[in-house]
C-alpha cells in the first residue's frame, strides 16, 4: 500500500520536498550537535531539560489522543467516527515516532541508548516510558495498517485486531500517565510534584490531540476526494464536544493548581507559578508565553461553547487556539518552569539556540512527512474503495 | 521472473561492485600486525592471563574488570594461576608501553608502534577502534 | 519461481533472525579467576561526612579543598555557569538551606559560606530515576557513578533535590588544567558528581577534600558507634539540607562547630 504515497499532485510533491529540505537542515544541525555535545543547545547545569524533552512531553499527549476516537467507535459502537479512526491511529504513529526521535536527539550518548533495555531498572519510570511508548507504536502501526489493508480488500479485519484495539485503550492512558509520572515523582521539583499532573496531562492531551486531528481532517476534506465527515454525519462536531469538555477540565485542573499554590502561600509552591505569570527575581522570559496560552485557552473554549463552533472559519480558529494553548503550556512552559527556581533558590533562564530549533523543526518535519505518507495511503485506499 | 534479465544483470553488477576491494587486493601480501619477537629470556613476564587467552578474550576480560571495579568495588583480580593484579588500565600500561620500566620485551612492542595511540598496532590492522581513550589516559607520551 | 512479496519478506526475516540468534551463542571461556576488594581498602556500612564550617576561615581553606577534588578528578573549567561542572563547591547559608526565610537574619549570616557536594542520600531519588543503573548505591552507602553506562538522559539531574549533579555538555579535555593520568576524564554526554572518592577509599585513603580540609570535613562510618562522625552526629546539633523530602542525606552540618575536638 505504500506505493500509494509515491503518486500525487504537484502540491503534494512540493509539500514533500519542503519537508525534506527542513529535515536535511535539521539533520545537519544534529551532526553539529553530535560532534560538539549538547552544549550547542540552551540547556545548562540548572535547566537540564529543554525544548527536546518538552516537545516529547507534548507529543506523547497527541499520540495518546487517538484513544478519544477508538474508545467511542470500538467500545461503544459510535459509528460516526468510522471514517476517522484510521487518521487518529496514524496521527498517533507519527506522534510517537517524533517522541522517540526527540528523546534520541536529547540524550547525551545516543549510541548507548539500548542500555535502557540491556540493563533494565524496574524502579525507573523512564524505563517504563520506553517500554510503553514502543508498545504503543507497535500497536498503532499494526492495527492501522491491518485494518486499512483489510478495508482495501473489502473484508473484515482479522479477529486478533480487535484484541489489540481493546489493548490500545488502556495503553493510550498509560503512555501519558507514565510520562506524567516522570515529573510527578521527583521530590525536588515543586512545580511538578503534584498529584494532578497525570490528570492534567490527559485532559490537555485529549483537547490538543483531537484539535490537531480535526484540523488535519479539514485539510483532508480540502485536498482529496475522500470526506472523513460527510454532510449529515456530524463526526467532527461530536469530536468537538470531547475537545470542549477536555479543555474545560484542563483549565479547571490548572486553576486548582494555582489555587493550592497561592492560597496555601507556601513559597516553594508559588515560586514557579510566579515565574511564569509575573516573573521571578527579575526574570520573566516565559511570562508572555503563559499569558498568550491563557488567552488562547479561554478563547478556544468560548468559541467551542457557543454556536461559533459550527462556523467554517471560527472552528479552525478555535481548534488552533486550543492546540497552541496546550502546546505552549506543555511544550514551552512546563518543562522549563520545573527547573525554576533551581535547588539553590536561584533563577537560571533557558533560551534555545538556533541549532536546537533547527533540530526541533527537523524532527517535526520527519513526523509530518510520515503523517503525510500515511494519510496519503489511507486516503488513496478510501478513494479507491469509493469507486 | 518479471524483468528477470535486468534484475539478474543488476545483481551481478551490484555484487561485483561490492566485492571489488577484494579483487583489488588479491595476490598482494599484507603485513600482519607488528608483534614483538620475544627474547627467550627468563625475565619474560606473562600478561595478566596467558598470551593465547589474552589475544582472544582481552576485551571480554576488560569488560569484566570494568564491572567488578566500578560497580562492585572489587579492585583486585586473581588470575587463573592465583596471581593478584590491580584492576586498572595502568596494569596493562606497565608493560605494554615503550616508556614502561618493566618492559623487558625489547623495542618492538605490541601496543605502541608509533606512539600514535595506545594498542594501535593490532587494532589498526584489525580496524577496530577502542573507545577507551576518550576518557582513560593512555601511557605518558602517547598521543590521545 | 513464483513467490510473492509477503512470502519473500517472511522467509528473509526468518533467516535473518536465525543468523542474528546464532551470533549470540558465542561464549567467553571462563577461566578460574576471582575478583576481590583490595586488602588496604577502607570499608564501612554507611559512609557519611560532617561539615564543620568553623574550620574554614580563609579564602585559601575553600580553594584548597575544592582544588584537591578538581585536580585528582580532572574536573574541567569551562569558564561559564551554563556548562559548569562542579563536584564540591561553596554557597551561602541563604541558598544552601533554602526554605524558611528568616527576614530578620542579618546579611552576614545569610552570606555565611557552606561547603556543598553530593549528599549521598540513603534514599537517593537520582538512583531511583536512573533508567540504566549508571548511578547506583553501593553497599557502603556511597552513591556512585558508572560513566560507561550513562546514556546522558539527565533524569538524575532533574531528580536530585540538591543540585549536586553536572552534565558534560561538551568535551571536557581541552578545559582541564592538568590531566591526572590516575583517574579518567569523562566523555561529553555523561553526568557526573562527587563520588566520595571511592578510588581513594579503595587505596586506604580518605577522600581528597577531607584530607585537604584540615579538620573542616570529617569522614567516617555512621554505622560504627565509635567513629567520629557517629559521635558528632549523635551528640552535637547538626542540620542537613532539605530533610523534609525524606532522602536522608549523609552530609551533616555542625551548628556552632568550634566546640568539637
Amino acid at each position: 500500500m505504500l506505493e500509494k504515497a509515491l503518486t500525487g499532485s504537484k502540491k503534494y510533491w512540493a509539500w514533500i520536498i519542503f519537508l525534506l529540505v527542513v529535515i536535511a537542515v535539521g539533520f545537519m544541525a544534529y551532526l553539529r550537535q553530535f560532534s560538539y555535545g549538547l552544549g550547542l543547545t540552551g540547556m545548562s547545569r540548572d535547566v537540564s531539560w529543554g525544548l527536546y524533552i518538552a516537545q516529547f512531553t507534548f507529543l506523547v499527549g497527541v499520540a495518546a489522543s487517538a484513544v478519544m476516537l477508538v474508545t467511542p467507535y470500538y467500545l461503544h459502537d459510535f459509528k460516526k467516527f468510522g471514517r476517522m479512526v484510521i487518521f487518529g491511529e496514524f496521527l498517533a504513529v507519527s506522534a510517537v515516532i517524533m517522541c522517540i526521535l526527540f528523546i534520541f536527539v536529547d540524550v547525551g550518548q545516543p549510541m548507548r541508548i539500548l542500555n535502557v533495555l540491556l540493563y533494565p531498572q524496574l524502579h525507573s519510570v523512564m524505563f517504563y516510558d520506553m517500554c510503553v511508548l514502543c508498545g504503543y507504536l507497535a500497536i498503532n502501526i499494526i492495527v492501522g495498517w491491518t485494518s486499512l489493508g483489510a478495508e482495501r480488500k473489502g473484508v473484515h479485519p482479522p479477529k486478533w485486531v480487535h484484541f489489540l484495539v481493546y489493548l490500545s485503550v488502556p495503553w493510550a492512558f498509560s503512555i501519558h500517565t507514565v510520562t506524567a509520572f516522570l515529573y510527578a515523582g521527583l521530590p525536588g521539583r515543586h512545580f511538578w510534584l503534584t498529584a494532578i499532573m497525570a490528570a492534567r496531562f490527559l485532559a490537555s492531551a485529549f483537547a490538543a490531540g483531537p484539535s490537531l486531528l480535526i484540523i488535519l481532517l479539514l485539510i483532508v476534506q480540502k485536498v482529496s476526494k475522500f470526506d472523513p465527515d460527510p454532510p449529515g454525519v456530524g463526526a467532527i462536531q461530536s469530536l468537538v464536544k470531547i475537545i470542549r469538555y477536555a479543555m474545560i477540565a484542563n483549565v479547571f485542573f490548572y486553576i486548582c493548581e494555582v489555587f493550592t499554590a497561592f492560597y496555601s502561600g507556601i513559597p516553594d509552591e508559588m515560586a514557579a507559578f510566579k515565574y511564569v505569570f509575573v516573573g521571578l527575581d527579575g526574570h520573566h522570559s516565559l511570562v508572555p508565553f503563559m499569558w498568550t496560552a491563557t488567552f488562547l485557552a479561554f478563547l478556544g473554549i468560548a468559541l467551542l461553547i457557543f454556536p461559533t463552533r459550527k462556523n467554517k472559519v471560527l472552528l479552525p480558529i478555535a481548534l488552533l487556539s486550543i492546540f497552541f494553548a496546550n502546546w505552549i503550556d506543555k511544550g514551552v512552559v512546563l518543562i522549563i518552569a520545573g527547573f525554576v527556581p533551581n535547588s539553590f533558590d536561584r533563577v537560571t533562564e533557558y533560551f534555545p539556540t538556533s541549532n536546537e530549533i533547527s533540530i526541533v523543526l527537523g524532527v517535526y518535519a520527519i513526523g509530518f512527512l510520515l503523517l503525510t505518507v500515511l494519510y496519503k495511503v489511507a486516503i488513496s485506499v478510501r478513494e479507491e474503495q469509493a469507486q | 521472473m518479471y524483468k528477470g534479465g535486468k534484475i539478474i544483470a543488476s545483481l551481478i553488477i551490484f555484487v561485483a561492485i561490492l566485492a571489488s576491494p577484494f579483487f583489488f587486493n588479491m595476490g598482494k601480501a599484507n603485513a600482519g600486525p607488528d608483534l614483538p619477537t620475544y627474547a627467550s629470556s627468563a625475565n619474560l613476564q606473562q600478561c595478566v592471563e596467558p598470551a593465547e587467552y589474552m589475544k582472544e578474550y582481552h576485551m571480554q576480560l576488560l569488560n569484566q574488570w570494568r564491572n567488578a571495579d566500578v560497580r562492585e568495588g572489587k579492585t583486585v583480580y586473581i588470575n587463573s594461576q592465583g596471581k593478584s593484579f590491580d584492576i586498572s588500565l595502568e596494569t596493562c600500561v606497565e608493560c605494554h608501553s615503550t616508556q614502561a620500566t618493566k618492559n623487558t620485551v625489547g623495542v618492538n612492542n605490541p601496543a605502541l608502534k608509533t606512539s600514535d595511540q595506545f594498542c594501535v598496532s593490532c587494532h589498526n590492522y584489525a580496524s577496530v577502534k577502542p573507545t577507551c581513550w576518550s576518557c582513560h589516559s593512555g601511557p605518558e607520551g602517547a598521543k590521545q | 519461481m513464483s513467490i510473492n512479496r509477503r512470502q519473500f519478506l517472511r522467509r528473509a526475516g526468518m533467516v535473518t533472525a536465525l543468523g542474528l540468534g546464532g551470533s549470540f551463542v558465542i561464549n567467553a571461556v571462563e577461566t578460574a579467576a576471582e575478583y576481590e576488594p583490595s586488602k588496604q581498602g577502607l570499608v564501612a556500612k554507611h559512609w557519611a561526612m560532617v561539615v564543620d564550617m568553623s574550620k574554614f576561615k580563609t579564602e585559601d581553606d575553600f580553594k584548597r579543598v575544592i582544588q584537591s577534588c578538581v585536580s585528582i578528578h580532572n574536573i574541567p573549567d569551562f569558564g561559564n555557569p551554563k556548562d559548569e561542572i562542579k563536584w564540591i563547591w561553596s554557597d551561602d547559608y541563604e541558598h544552601t538551606f533554602s526554605g524558611g526565610d528568616n527576614e530578620y537574619l542579618t546579611d552576614d549570616f545569610k552570606k555565611l559560606p557552606f561547603m556543598v557536594a553530593c549528599n549521598h542520600c540513603e534514599n537517593p531519588p537520582c538512583v531511583k530515576a536512573c533508567p540504566t543503573g549508571a548511578t547506583f548505591k553501593r553497599d557502603d552507602g556511597i552513591v556512585d557513578m558508572d560513566f560507561h553506562r550513562c546514556i546522558g538522559c539527565r533524569f538524575c539531574m532533574g531528580a536530585c533535590p540538591f543540585g549536586a549533579r553536572s552534565f558534560n555538555y561538551r568535551d571536557p579535555r581541552p578545559f582541564i588544567k592538568k590531566i591526572d593520568p590516575d583517574y579518567p576524564t569523562r566523555t561529553p554526554g555523561v553526568v557526573e558528581k562527587c563520588i566520595f572518592c571511592v578510588e581513594r577509599l579503595a587505596d586506604g585513603l580518605m577522600p581528597a577534600c577531607v584530607e585537604a580540609s584540615n579538620g573542616g570535613l570529617i569522614f567516617g562510618d555512621l554505622d560504627d558507634p565509635n567513629s567520629e562522625v557517629r559521635k558528632l552526629v549523635s551528640t552535637k546539633f547538626t542540620i542537613r539540607r532539605k530533610t523534609e523530602l525524606g532522602t536522608q542525606p549523609s552530609v551533616y552540618y555542625l551548628v556552632g562547630g568550634a566546640k568539637n575536638a
